[in-house]
């Protein structure tokens, strides 16, 4: 699904963010990405999302390879993306509604179309009570979660999330990794950069590892003992 | 849910319907901030009303000019012994050239008659014991000739006519006037161009100022694979509404400079002996003052979203 070779990405007076990074993530695949600050994660992140481009070395994402892709052709990559914040980025000036319909509405889709599938969205995220809600007036855990409904509205083949769950509390975070947990269910690829080492471990799923730009670890942690039971996924 | 008609059918629909939205939200937003959008607006008014004025009267001068050209006859005076059929004989073969519209035969009686009446000799022509004026014959130039080389060509052909004394035409003053005329003409497009270019940079730094306010709506409409178009849509709507609406203002400028000039216009012109009636634009100049003012208003704010989003996406 994502295929990286031998990238690298260099900026001008501030050095190399990521050096010679190469690997795979397979469709359908949930993966983390993790690493000191600095290390490189979001740089990676923007790079698969087109937001830059890199400055060696090629990548694949869909079979498509992204330094062949013209401008023109980027809004369709990205609408294949779907792509969750840190800071959320949501427009403070519209309802939760017309948030999640974004990605739909610059698509062109027909209203009727963009309805159904913005509430089916907001249901799978819990939040189809606050449809009419403005962002701000939203608590930190449910405005990340209209962020999540808006990167899955459009169906999107991969998820990337840059520190989703960044500044909020144990519980919310769990909460946040249990919903990418039911999208990784229903077949979608996720890369998701995080600093909770301690979310990982209880997820045990597969986690990249970047040190100044260096990929140093790509491994399945070892779950802590005695083990947790799974989550029940409802 | 209305889920009428075929997938491409309600695409197209909801594309209009964006459209719609994207113009009469636009809209909204100018009507909201009303000081701001006035100001604007008024400033491309100002821009766009200059050179129509100066059009508006370019062409009243113009239409006069012509009707002066068309009255403008050359003199022919014929040849002392000639008599009036030797005079009409020649009218009548000078009717038949294609670059002569019309001859009158001045008999000397109707000269004399002319002279007594407007020279202010009055009864002191009375006094001459012969008549002594030749025929003369006015001659018209056809209306297609350029007056000017056209016409002095005429003027030359006919000088050299067997029976002709000598060729006259006022041609003089003419000439002035239609140099004056294509002054003017130039100087109108000169400072329409530069009047325009200033429509654009007015339109182009308020849509800049507005981008820079909306940079987080743009850039997370970027984020979530909106294009350019759609980007842009709403802000070009805001150019052109910008522009219309100062054509609309500009329009009314001109009729309102139109109405005050025509009295002051009037006595000029009556000083001439002429009439003058002045028009404002018509409508094809009108329509093309809106059409031109909204064009001006897209290109300013396509320049400006144009450089805003190749700032934000450097890829
Ligand atoms: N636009 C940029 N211009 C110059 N340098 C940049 C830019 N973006 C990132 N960098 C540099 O690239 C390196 C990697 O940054 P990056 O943001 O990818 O780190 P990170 O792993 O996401 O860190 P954090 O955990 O703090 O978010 C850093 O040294 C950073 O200073
Ligand atoms: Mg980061």
């Amino acid at each position: 699904m994502i295929e990286l070779a031998h990238v690298s990405k260099r900026y001008p007076e501030r050095g190399d963010a990521l050096r010679d990074l190469s690997f795979r993530l397979e469709a359908g695949e949930m993966a983390f990405l993790t690493g000191h600050s600095g290390a490189g994660k979001s740089t990676l992140l923007k790079l698969i999302g087109l937001l830059e481009r890199p400055s060696h070395g090629s990548i694949r994402v869909g079979g498509e390879d992204l330094a062949r892709l013209p401008r023109r052709r980027i809004p369709a990559h990205r609408r294949r993306i779907g792509m969750v914040f840190q800071d959320h980025r949501l427009l403070a000036g519209r309802s939760v509604f017309d948030n999640v319909a974004l990605p739909l509405v610059t698509a062109g889709m027909p209203r009727d179309e963009i309805g159904r599938r913005v509430r089916a969205a907001l249901d799978q995220v819990g939040l189809l009570k606050l449809e009419r809600a403005l962002p701000l007036t939203l608590s930190s855990g449910e405005q990340q979660r209209v962020g999540i409904a808006r990167a899955v509205v459009g169906r999107p083949e991969v998820i990337l999330a840059d520190e989703p769950t960044g500044n909020l509390d144990p519980d919310l975070s769990r909460e946040i990794f249990r919903l990418f947990e039911r999208f990784h269910q229903l077949g979608v690829s996720l890369l998701i950069a995080t600093h909770d080492l301690a979310l990982i471990r209880a997820m045990g799923h597969r986690t990249l590892v970047l040190k100044q730009g260096r990929l140093v670890a790509d491994a399945i942690p070892r779950p802590p003992a005695p083990q947790a039971a799974p989550e029940p996924v409802s | 849910m209305s889920a009428r008609g075929p997938r491409w059918l309600r695409c197209l629909l909801t594309w209009a319907g964006e459209h719609r939205r994207a113009a009469t939200e636009t809209i909204d937003r100018l009507a909201r901030a009303p000081l701001g959008t006035l100001m604007t607006v008024a400033a491309i008014a100002i821009a766009l009303a200059l050179p129509a004025t100066l059009l508006a009267i370019t062409d009243n001068l113009e239409a006069l000019a012509d009707d002066w050209r068309r009255g403008a006859a050359l003199s022919l005076f014929l040849a002392p012994e000639l008599d009036e059929t030797t005079a009409e004989a020649l009218a009548a073969a000078l009717r038949l050239r294609i670059d002569i519209d019309r001859v009158d035969v001045i008999s000397r009686a109707q000269g004399l008659a002319e002279l007594r009446e407007h020279s202010g000799l009055g009864s002191a022509v009375e006094q001459l014991p012969d008549n002594p004026l030749p025929v003369v014959l006015g001659v018209y130039p056809a209306a297609d000739l350029t007056p000017g080389d056209d016409v002095d060509a005429l003027l030359a052909s006919l000088a050299v006519l067997p029976g002709v004394d000598f060729a006259q035409a006022d041609a003089q003053w003419i000439r002035r006037l239609n140099a004056i005329l294509s002054l003017l003409r130039e100087g109108v497009l000169l400072l329409g161009a530069m009047l325009a270019l200033g429509v654009v940079l007015v339109v182009g730094n308020t849509i800049r100022l507005e981008t820079e306010n909306r940079r987080d709506e743009i850039q997370v409409m970027d984020l979530v694979g909106a294009t350019g178009a759609f980007i842009r849509r709403p802000f070009l709507y805001a150019g052109a509404w910008y522009g219309l609406l100062g054509g609309l203002l500009a329009w009314a400028l001109v009729d309102a400079a139109m109405w005050l000039l025509q009295a002051p216009a009037g006595r000029v012109a009556a000083l001439y002996d002429a009439e003058l009636q002045l028009t404002a634009l018509d409508l094809r100049q009108s329509l093309s003052l809106l059409g031109v003012g909204t064009l001006l208003g897209v290109v300013g704010s396509r320049i400006a979203v144009g450089r805003h989003l190749a700032r934000l996406r450097p890829v």
